[in-house]
């Protein structure tokens, strides 16, 4: 900065004559318009740092809920079976126990009214709900016949306005399902149905409990549908059920009595078993309620006191069995629980009215907050989680709900979790996959771990070399060969990555599987070839050596290097013959039980390595060379050696400049995405080892951005993975740079 | 010895082997590429094999050698291979490129040696090189012209010859094709969003659409009138076919419009080679890839990457320029200047990918989506700038490459030594007068410099391209001779995304390898001596500067 130029204060004076006015003009615009400019580039960084912050944002963000409408019903309508609305959130229904259905416009209208036919004599004794997105409800007969119902809503565009209308279908169709044989009532049961099967676990006349499943083929003379029956009584069930539940792909049922839950398999309707008797029994509390979270694996159990506890099936020594999972604390006296329909989120209302909404994965409280719905009878979400339905005080309350990205939350994304389905607790990420019911499991330590990994298999390979080189350049070489050498290294820094990542993937991957002894050969042959080289030297005639140009000596050793290298891949074939039964990848897989990938961590070390060898090799030599001569002078007229002044004189002066070219090394390896891209298998797994592959942050955005949907959770998650790249890459630039401006102003005291 | 070692001679040996070390893998790294990409376009020789298994099966082959290595016969052993007599400790095994796909399956095979009764070079062996299925290998034997089998002594000048007419053909079809009809597809495509547009405003009255039916029905005339061209046209080129006896020894009819070029690789001598060798080159940088993009050229991903340079070079540099102005002529000390500072070190060293991310959000969602949303809302849902293309591309690059202009140019100013700019404020000269007058026009190499060196960085550079603009097969470029002529919004074709979309994500990457080579060293190439001519302006730079300071 020694060359700034200040503007004399009397420069407006010096502006005399015709045309000072503009000129001065002119003179001031620039300056204006320069300043600007400078400060666009600060403005830039602050611009995506923001920007990225403003994506990242919401995923953060708890949810928000308000009340939209509140509808009075008949207060003397029966209690509440299920409540819920349509898509658009434009018609709310409540299904009560008695089997009526009755549907409210927001605005207080009602839309329609459905109750059930039933034959004369016959009435509703006992009714059930099925899992929310099913929207079905059976009504269990005093005949020992059972009616099935679904909540649907058609959708048409007379005149291109959009009508939803309203409707009960019976599926039972024409046909009377008789349950009970006996034509007893059904007085508390159960149901998961498919299209062609019922299953269907009752309380009998007799307070036992009985499974029937019935199975509809169609008569393909009538194309009516022919029921078969098959059942049998659950064996040791408990004689007080307080509550039951089946799940609908009809392979399980519980029932609850006290704080014990009774598990029976299902499957074969003839002989159902008892699997496994969970004890929810917790100090001082009682078992409240239960209910299945979304995908009908979990099981959520509330308490008297406020607790809500996840168990679901785990994978043990004696099977899969029901285990506690996490739990959720204070949230009140529950009255009403009700989940989503896709997601595994839920919902508790209090009976002094607080709505709390809840994330079981991430375990976020998304929001708690107090509402007019005190005494809730039953609660229940919309299709797209974008409302809550409540029925409390003889209204129906209609919220609209803002909760977008719940699976997100900060232990979800850097804690072990235990995902449903998995024996322990873990760090996944696997953000899509074919199925429907997938829950995308967003850790970003397997790829924070995958970057390190690269990151320091990079630096294994690339500080030692590019130290020793920066020191010998700087040090040690002629300045004739050393503007050569120094160019033609840091050249290598403009090379494209995806050249470096091609090589790598395809030509360096498949040699180093196919030559590995040959490599280990390598590791020891070159250090001893440079050792022993030199020995030679030292032991050479003195007449020889000063026959040999003196400028040149530095690359002496590039032709025995050469050698060595091609003497190594030579042998490596005969050493695998001997050593390793003639097939070294068999070898480590089978002898050592090591995993080998043809693209792994070795692979990428050397590859990135050589990407970041110039950034260092560059920063570090400038700082070595640039250490003030007359400090090695000294230290060389003392009577050092040349080796003991270097170590102990300039090293140390440089030894900041050092650090911060490896900081920005370092910073490079973190944010390279085309190598790590084409030279590993990018599978997101967490294993140190050398033969094993990674996914690294960068790789994992170029891979998955252009395929997330704009504004989803994955979308957003992948911008917190570059923001965590901008913030690593963000300190070890900005430590870097204080680091040399201080070594600067050191240099220059000196 | 010890006392050797305690002398510390044997580290600088050391470190000595770190440098060379370092020389040979650049080095070594440069002439790989070279060597790979260059012998690609080399005419190999083609063999005819005698072969014959272990179980006495006799068989002939006719391919190129691809790639040889040698396998530990213990290997080939476990894994099944039979031998007639009992091989060596090393076998000798060859990749051989058959071609014929659509006959042998795989176009290519390994060979062991031990198979091999005999190898020959037979002059009357072709390559065939086609636009489907890749090569064919084989011996022509004779030419059939329209249906009329031509019983000739010299095949190969007469299929030169039929080649040379269907391939002319060939070549006016393809202009037809994309030249007048894309020009009407187009005109259709902007008639339909001026119609929309009119429906949007409220302003598409019946005299209106009339207009448009009228313009449509004459483009859909015209349309029908070159399509009867292009067909003639295309009937015309599959005219003649040629008649080859390929390795199983059948006579195949290969027709004469998918057949690009003919090459008696066995007959050339050096010189005709080497000619060879420049028209491969040419050809690999002019034609259109085929295949996808396993074979052909790179043209496209040439014209994409020059392009999208260009247009980035445009926006940086001034930003740069004033920049670094600002930083070394007007800044003052202060945190101000000294957060730019650290600005412009983190803007160098924020990794490629985030500005991908940052570009794809904030300039294609964002900024895209609201010029759709403003000025093109007929098109609307589908996007016109609202989805990746070549502006937000160059956008994205421009901020990447900032600080390499600003650092270079700021460089190029603290050299400029002061006393010149004294000397013209003495004169009278205006802060804002000497910086256009002496100080620009003297930092100009330095400016060049830097827009080089940004150039260079911008060309190689392909993750955030990735996001926000690059694609696999760019269907038209982004200049063309339909209005408005330069097309911001489109897509285009990239070199480094090129290597990574055929070496890692094409279904053959073995025949895919040696283009992946060539267009490698295309890159490099390019790249370097960017970067060398940089360097050599900023030497002679500092020499002249040097001087004056004296």
């Amino acid at each position: 900065m020694d060359t700034q130029v200040t503007t004399p204060d009397s420069a407006a004076s010096i502006l005399a004559g015709k045309g000072s006015g503009r000129r001065s003009f002119k003179d001031k615009a620039t300056a204006v318009g320069v300043t600007v400019g400078g400060i666009m580039v600060f403005v830039a960084l602050l611009l995506i740092f923001f920007y990225l912050l403003y994506v990242v944002k919401p995923i953060f963000d708890g949810a928000s809920v308000s009340e939209r409408a509140a509808v009075a019903y008949d207060a003397a309508s029966a209690p509440a079976l299920m409540v819920g609305s349509d898509e658009q959130n434009e018609l709310m229904f409540r299904v009560g126990s008695d089997g009526k259905v009755q549907f409210f416009r927001p605005n207080g209208e009602l839309a329609d009214e459905f109750v059930p036919a039933l034959p004369a004599g016959v009435t509703v004794v006992s009714a059930s709900a099925s899992v929310p997105h099913e929207q079905t409800y059976a009504l269990g007969l005093s005949n020992g016949e059972l009616e099935l119902y679904r909540v649907e809503f058609g959708v048409t565009y007379p005149g291109n306005v959009r009508t939803i209308t309203p409707k009960v279908r019976n599926l039972n169709g024409d046909s009377r399902l008789l349950v009970n044989e006996s034509g007893e009532p059904i007085n508390a049961f159960t149901f998961g149905r498919s299209n062609n099967e019922l299953s269907v676990a009752f309380k009998g006349a007799d307070g036992k409990w009985q499974l029937t499943k019935l199975e509809g083929v169609e008569n393909l003379l009538t194309e009516e549908i022919e029921w078969s029956r098959s059942g049998a009584l659950l064996p040791d069930a408990p004689s007080n059920v307080q509550e039951q539940l089946m799940t609908p792909d009809q392979r399980q049922l519980m029932l609850r009595s006290g704080n014990k839950i009774f598990v029976y398999n299902i499957r074969n309707a003839e002989e159902p078993s008892l699997l496994q008797v969970i004890d929810a029994g917790r100090a001082k509390r009682q078992l409240n309620d239960f209910s299945l979270l979304a995908g009908a694996s979990s099981l959520l159990l509330s308490y008297d006191n406020g607790d809500v506890v996840q168990y679901f099936q785990v994978n043990g020594d004696k099977g899969r069995l029901y285990r506690e999972i996490r739990d959720f604390k204070g949230l009140g006296h529950i009255e009403a629980i009700g989940t989503e329909f896709y997601r595994k989120s839920f919902a508790t209302v209090t009976d002094d009215g607080r709505l709390t909404l809840l994330y079981t994965t991430s375990e976020r409280e998304l929001l708690s907050e107090q509402f007019d719905i005190a005494k809730p009878q039953a609660l229940g979400f919309s299709p797209r989680s974008n409302a809550l339905v409540v029925d409390a005080g003889h209204k129906l309350h209609l919220f609209a709900v803002e909760n977008d990205h719940p699976e997100v939350s900060w232990s979800a994304l850097w804690h072990k979790v235990w995902y449903e389905g998995y024996p322990e607790p873990q760090f996944v990420w696997q953000s899509t996959s074919g199925s429907d019911d997938f829950e995308a499991k967003l850790s970003l330590m397997p790829l924070a771990f995958g970057t390190m990994k690269a990151a320091l298999y990079a630096m294994l390979f690339a500080v030692p070399l590019s130290i020793a080189g920066a020191i010998y350049t700087a040090y040690f070489m002629s300045p004739k060969v050393r503007s050569v050498v120094k160019p033609t290294i840091e050249i290598m820094e403009a090379l494209p990555t995806v050249i470096l990542g091609f090589l790598a993937g395809l030509w360096l991957a498949p040699l180093i599987e196919e030559h590995l002894p040959g490599i280990l050969v390598m590791l020891i042959l070159l250090p001893a070839s440079i050792l022993l080289s030199a020995y030679g030297w030292s032991k050479l005639p003195l007449e020889w050596k000063q026959r040999l140009p003196e400028t040149y000596q530095e690359l002496m050793l590039v032709p025995v290097l050469c050698l060595v290298g091609y003497a190594s891949f030579a042998i490596s074939p005969s050493i695998e013959v001997m050593f390793f039964h003639g097939d070294t990848r068999q070898f480590i897989t089978n002898e050592l039980g090591i995993t080998f990938d043809q693209r792994n961590a070795l692979v990428v070390g050397i590859a990135m390595g050589f990407a970041v060898i110039p950034t260092i090799f560059s920063i570090a030599e400038d700082a070595i060379f640039s250490v003030p001569r007359h400090l090695s002078n000294g230290s060389l007229a003392l009577g050092a050696t040349q080796w003991q002044t270097l170590t102990r004189v300039v090293l140390l002066t440089a030894s900041p400049g050092i650090f911060s070219a490896i900081m920005m090394g370092l910073g490079r390896a973190v944010g390279e995405t085309m190598i790590v891209l084409m030279a590993t298998g990018n599978t997101a797994i967490m294993e140190w080892s050398v033969f094993e592959g990674m996914r690294t942050l960068a790789a994992n955005i170029a891979v998955e951005m252009p395929e997330s949907a704009i504004g989803s959770s994955h979308y957003r998650v992948l911008f917190l993975a570059a923001f965590v790249l901008f913030i690593f890459t963000f300190i070890f630039n900005t430590v870097a740079e204080v680091v040399r401006q201080r070594l600067r102003e050191r240099y220059s005291s000196l | 010895m010890g006392k050797w070692f305690k002398s510390g001679s044997p580290w600088i040996w050391m470190t000595g082997g770190a440098v060379s070390l370092s020389l040979i893998a650049v080095l070594g790294l440069l002439l790989l590429i070279a060597w790979r990409g260059l012998s690609f376009f080399w005419p190999a020789d083609i063999y005819e094999w005698k072969l014959r298994d272990a179980k006495g099966v006799e068989s002939t082959l006719i391919g190129e050698i691809y790639d040889r290595e040698q396998v530990p016969s213990e290997r080939l052993i476990t894994a099944g291979v039979e031998f007639a007599e009992p091989p060596g400790e090393f076998v000798t095994r060859y990749l051989v490129k058959t071609g014929n796909r659509e006959f042998v399956g795989l176009d290519f095979r390994w060979v062991l040696e031990t198979d091999i009764v005999s190898r020959s070079t037979p002059e009357g062996i072709a390559l065939i090189e086609r636009s489907k299925n890749g090569n064919f290998y084989g011996y022509p034997v004779a030419v059939i012209e329209n249906g009329k089998r031509l019983e000739l002594s010299d095949v190969q000048h007469s299929l030169e010859e039929h080649i040379e007419r269907a391939v002319d053909i060939g070549d006016k079809a393809t202009t037809l094709q994309k030249r007048d009809i894309g020009a009407i597809n187009h005109e259709l495509e902007r008639l339909r969003l001026k119609e929309r547009r009119a429906e949007l405003d409220g302003e598409l009255t019946d005299s209106k659409k009339h207009e448009f039916e009228a313009a449509r029905a004459k483009l859909q005339a015209d349309y029908l009138v070159l399509e009867k061209e292009l067909f003639s046209l295309r009937d015309d080129a599959g005219r003649d076919s040629v008649i080859v006896r390929d390795m199983r020894g059948e006579e195949v009819q290969l027709k004469l419009d998918s057949v690009l070029d003919v090459t008696y690789a066995n007959r050339l001598d050096f010189i005709g080679k080497i000619g060879h060798w420049f028209g491969g080159v040419a050809n690999f940088i002019s034609a259109d890839p085929r295949e996808a993009n396993t074979e052909g050229g790179v043209f496209p991903a040439i014209f994409g990457t020059v392009f999208m340079v260009l247009l980035m070079a445009i926006i940086v540099t001034p930003f740069g320029v004033i920049a670094a102005i600002y930083l070394h002529e007007y800044a003052k000390k202060g945190p101000l200047t000294k957060m730019i500072r650290i600005a412009v070190i983190n803007l160098a060293g924020v990794p490629s990918i985030v500005y991908g991310v940052f570009g794809l959000g904030f300039f294609v969602y964002m900024l895209g989506g609201s010029i759709d949303q403003l000025f093109y809302p007929e098109a609307l849902p589908s996007p016109t700038f609202g989805s990746p293309g070549v502006i937000w591309s160059a956008l994205t690059l421009a901020i990447l490459t900032l600080p390499v202009v600003i650092v270079s140019t700021e460089e190029g100013l603290s050299r400029i030594p002061s006393a010149v700019r004294q000397g013209s404020l003495a004169l009278g000269a205006t802060k804002a007068e000497t910086l256009w007058r002496i100080v620009i026009p003297m930092a100009s190499p330095a400016i060049m410099t830097g827009l080089i060196l940004a150039v260079a960085r911008a060309a190689g550079e392909v993750a955030p391209l990735m996001l926000v603009g690059v694609v696999k097969l760019a269907p038209t470029l982004p200049v063309d001779m339909n209005f408005p002529f330069v097309h911001l919004d489109r897509k285009f074709m990239h070199l480094g995304f090129h290597i990574y979309d055929v070496g890692f994500q094409s279904p053959n990457v073995e025949a895919a390898r040696p283009l992946v080579y060539a267009t490698s060293f295309l890159l490099v190439s390019v790249i370097v001596a960017l970067n060398l001519t940089a360097i050599s302006v900023r030497n002679h730079l500092r020499e002249k500067y040097r001087s004056l300071e004296h």
